[in-house]
């Protein structure tokens, strides 16, 4: 039995189900966690795409709005130690793992004050302290390096595990494969993260990949997995519950296949012919993450006014971000030529 | 009618071998396709099989005899009929695929033989058996005392157990480097001493098994990666420069990649294009990488050190025809060289040649021809591509006001090409002639003997080269 959930779990195959509830449900505290987390994702996206449009970010620029739920979610999985690791659609990733927004902006800005001191850009940032190990701009590239982590933690035995990130495009890449295959082979503790947000850029997943389970990938190295509605952030933490569980009793890797969506384009630049206004109209008012968050939290009984503290709160969060990623300074002229190679000890 | 066996060639670089094993004595009567005896060398084990039915009337070489050069005859079968080897057991059954780089093809042996020559390069006598001239300890460079004769695959392999005995954090991987002891032996004996967790085959899937290599380097562990050649890390060079050069820059420098990705470079002995390509411009074009090529023994293991302790990643080029050629190497325990100086091997006072991997070789045999017809000809070893050793390579040319480059490679945008721009650079007005490369021809290598012999550099090509830059004729 390679697919489906592990034992005493909801099974979710096929066509993502509705929001579970009971034991995968999260205590009004957590939800409330990940409601600001996802906000605080969605509202630095949206901030970050105002710069770019002002011409204050440069380059590629992939935002991650609709998407929040995944990483919000699955970031709750984790102990300290545990790694993550993902493509260039990585900003949401990063606030997840607790790096600060300043230094996620200043970085799209390429400011000395941003995470790789304004080298790296969107695409490129890093953080050892917060267990983030990038950011990696050659889709598919960041899944082999993300076996590497959780390689590495076998290697120390330290009980830890990895979270490695990719889109359904990147699912297609030979790497991917082989990483499976290692993965397998060794029992490495990787969580192999497949955000299917229905498009490779401007190709739809259908049109890419033969495979219509992106779930079932790993199955000839028997590696078990499961689809997930990844517009939920209950049935996200859930699922991620019972991979990162299965990694950490050392029984190898696992793989969750998120559907998900992105409401914006692939990057900045995109004309976005590939799919209807209706289409993303729809998943934003059926199936937004926050939304559906909010409108729990307020059923729960919660008060709207706290909510509203929180909306604040972010709000003042990104808007400081944003000025700080305005006001420091440009890297120094003589940072062109540091960070090339490490001195020899 | 009788019949000779001769020693067969395991691969196109074997010259000798040890036999091992009779499995049929004097008397017997063997059918065609029986297994007759074992063979080994220093890479592999295999079997050889009868191609000739009849009584096998004399073994001419006992069990456990070392050195036999192939072609030699080593059995009769009916009396044997001096006859040249048409009966020949060619390699049938290697243990395992050992030399998938080297060529596993059953070859007939007489060639295999004189393709070992051709790879050899003008070398007299047989690479496995030819000590190299000991170059004396160079001004400046540390001293280390008593050598004693090791050849490169030891000190590769010394190196590596040193590293490893030292740091827990250095592990090997690659393909048949554990069990198998290595596709060329080099990691002969580490599985016994440091067992599977730090000693691990990998399955046939270099650009897999490398970014997982990298990705555990971006935490702190200290892979070496073996391919078993250089032109199979094509597979992953995307990982090698894409996130293994690159990452330390773009994230400001938190987060490095310490690792070492090393095995043969350039060409073997009648493998053909795909498996004859010297990737040394390739890698040292890339800010971020270090790029080594040991020529000795010492070179290899005193740089193999210094690699894996480098905080970066560092691209090793070995060579395969190097392999078993045995240099004096410092037995001092704490041996190691720095990576980015290069090692004046011969001084001379007439012509700079500048040379990398086997090629110092040629040069320097090349400078011995020299010598001959009065020209002094100083030989650099580069040992270390990039960084490049340019202040060595300068000093030189100012004394010599003559360059020439020698490299396997292919000369457009080669290693030759680096040299002499930067010595154009710093020394223009010390030139009295127009540098020249000494490099491979520029096309595909070749498979016929014939053509693989014309496209490499010779001894002879580094002679005209150095005449021409001092007009001699």
């Amino acid at each position: 039995m390679v697919q489906g959930a592990e034992a005493g779990t909801t099974k979710r195959r096929g066509k993502a189900k509705s929001p579970p509830t009971g034991r995968d449900g999260l205590s009004r505290e957590q939800l409330l966690q990940a409601y600001r987390d996802m906000l605080l994702i969605r509202r630095f996206e949206e901030k970050a795409g105002q710069l770019y449009g002002m011409g204050l970010i440069g380059g590629f620029c992939h935002l991650y709005i609709g998407q929040e739920a995944v990483v919000v979610g699955m970031q709750m999985c984790l102990q300290p130690g545990d790694q993550v690791i993902t493509s260039y659609r990585d900003h949401g990733h990063m606030l997840a793992t607790g790096m600060e927004a300043r230094g996620v902006m200043a970085e799209l800005t390429g400011r000395s004050g941003g995470y790789s001191k304004g080298k790296g850009g969107s695409m490129h940032m890093f953080s050892r302290e917060k267990g983030f190990y990038g950011g990696h701009g050659i889709v598919g590239a960041q899944v082999s390096l993300g076996a590497g982590l959780a390689f590495a933690n076998m290697y120390r035995d330290n009980g830890n595990v990895c979270l490695t990130y990719y889109g359904d495009g990147a699912a297609n890449q030979g790497q991917v494969f082989e990483s499976y295959n290692l993965a397998a082979l060794f029992k490495l503790p990787v969580v192999f993260i497949i955000e299917n947000n229905k498009y490779g850029m401007g190709t739809s997943a259908d049109r890419a990949s033969a495979s219509k389970d992106r779930s079932k990938d790993g199955s000839p190295w028997g590696i078990p997995g499961e689809q997930v509605d990844g517009m939920d952030v209950e049935a996200v933490k859930a699922a991620g519950e019972r991979a990162v569980a299965h990694c950490r009793e050392g029984r190898g890797p696992y793989i969750l296949e998120m559907k998900t969506y992105r409401y914006r384009g692939h990057s900045m630049s995109d004309p976005a012919k590939y799919r209807t206004r209706e289409e993303v109209q729809k998943m934003r008012e059926q199936h937004d993450c926050i939304e559906t968050a909010r409108k729990k939290l307020l059923d729960g009984g919660l008060p709207e006014a706290e909510l509203k503290t929180i909306d604040d709160e972010v709000k003042r969060i990104v808007a400081d971000s944003a000025e700080f990623a305005q006001t420091s300074p440009e890297p120094d002229e003589s940072e062109l030529w540091t960070d090339v190679l490490l001195e020899a000890r | 009618m009788g019949a000779t066996i001769l020693m067969p060639a395991l691969s196109p670089t074997m010259t000798e071998g040890k036999l091992a094993r009779w499995l049929k004595k004097e008397g017997d009567t063997v059918a065609a396709g029986d297994i007759i005896a074992e063979i080994e060398t220093d890479k592999a084990t295999m079997e050889v099989e009868a191609v000739d039915e009849g009584e096998l009337t004399r073994i001419l070489v006992p069990e456990g005899t070392e050195n036999v050069a192939v072609n030699s005859p080593i059995a009769e079968i009916d009396g044997g009929d001096g006859g040249a080897g048409t009966s020949a057991s060619g390699p049938q059954q290697p243990v395992s695929n050992a030399t998938q780089a080297g060529g596993e093809t059953a070859e007939v042996a007489k060639e295999a033989e004189d393709h070992a020559a051709v790879a050899a390069k003008g070398t007299e006598q047989r690479p496995e058996t030819d000590a190299q001239p000991k170059a004396p300890a160079q001004e400046g460079e540390k001293d280390w005392g008593e050598t004693r004769p090791i050849t490169v695959r030891e000190a590769l392999r010394d190196a590596m157990a040193a590293e490893m005995r030292r740091d827990d954090k250095v592990f090997l991987m690659g393909e048949e480097v554990a069990q198998y002891q290595g596709a060329y032996k080099i990691s002969q004996g580490l599985l016994d001493e440091f067992g599977p967790k730090r000693v691990i085959d990998m399955p046939i899937t270099e650009h897999g098994f490398t970014g997982m290599a990298v990705g555990a380097a971006f935490t702190g562990l200290k892979p070496i990666v073996e391919f078993m050649t250089f032109n199979f890390s094509m597979q992953a060079i995307d990982q090698i420069v894409n996130s293994a050069a690159k990452t330390l820059y773009m994230s400001g420098g938190q987060l490095g990649c310490p690792i070492v990705f090393r095995g043969p470079n350039g060409a073997a002995a009648r493998v053909a294009a795909q498996h004859s390509q010297d990737y040394a411009s390739w890698y040292a074009h890339v800010p971020g990488l270090k790029v080594v090529a040991p020529w000795s023994a010492a070179d290899a293991k005193g740089l193999l050190r210094a690699a894996i302790r480098d905080p970066n990643p560092v691209v090793f080029l070995e060579n395969e025809i190097l392999y078993g050629q045995t240099f004096e190497c410092p037995v001092d325990e704490d041996f190691i060289l720095p990576i980015g100086k290069a090692k004046i091997e011969r001084k001379g006072k007439d012509v700079t040649i500048v040379a990398y991997s086997i090629e110092v070789g040629l040069a320097m045999q090349a400078a011995e021809k020299l010598a001959e017809q009065g020209i002094e000809a100083e030989v650099i070893n580069l040992r270390s591509i990039r960084p490049l050793d340019i202040d060595t390579i300068v000093a030189s040319v100012k004394k010599t006001n003559r360059l020439v480059t020698v490299e396997e490679g292919w000369a457009f945008s080669g290693i030759g090409c680096e040299v002499a721009m930067q010595v154009i650079e710093h020394a223009f007005d010390h030139l009295d002639a127009p540098p020249v490369r000494v490099a491979g021809l520029d096309v595909p290598m070749p498979y016929a003997a014939n053509l693989e012999k014309l496209a490499l550099p010779t001894v002879e090509h580094v002679i005209n080269a150095a005449k021409q830059v001092t007009y001699r004729k």
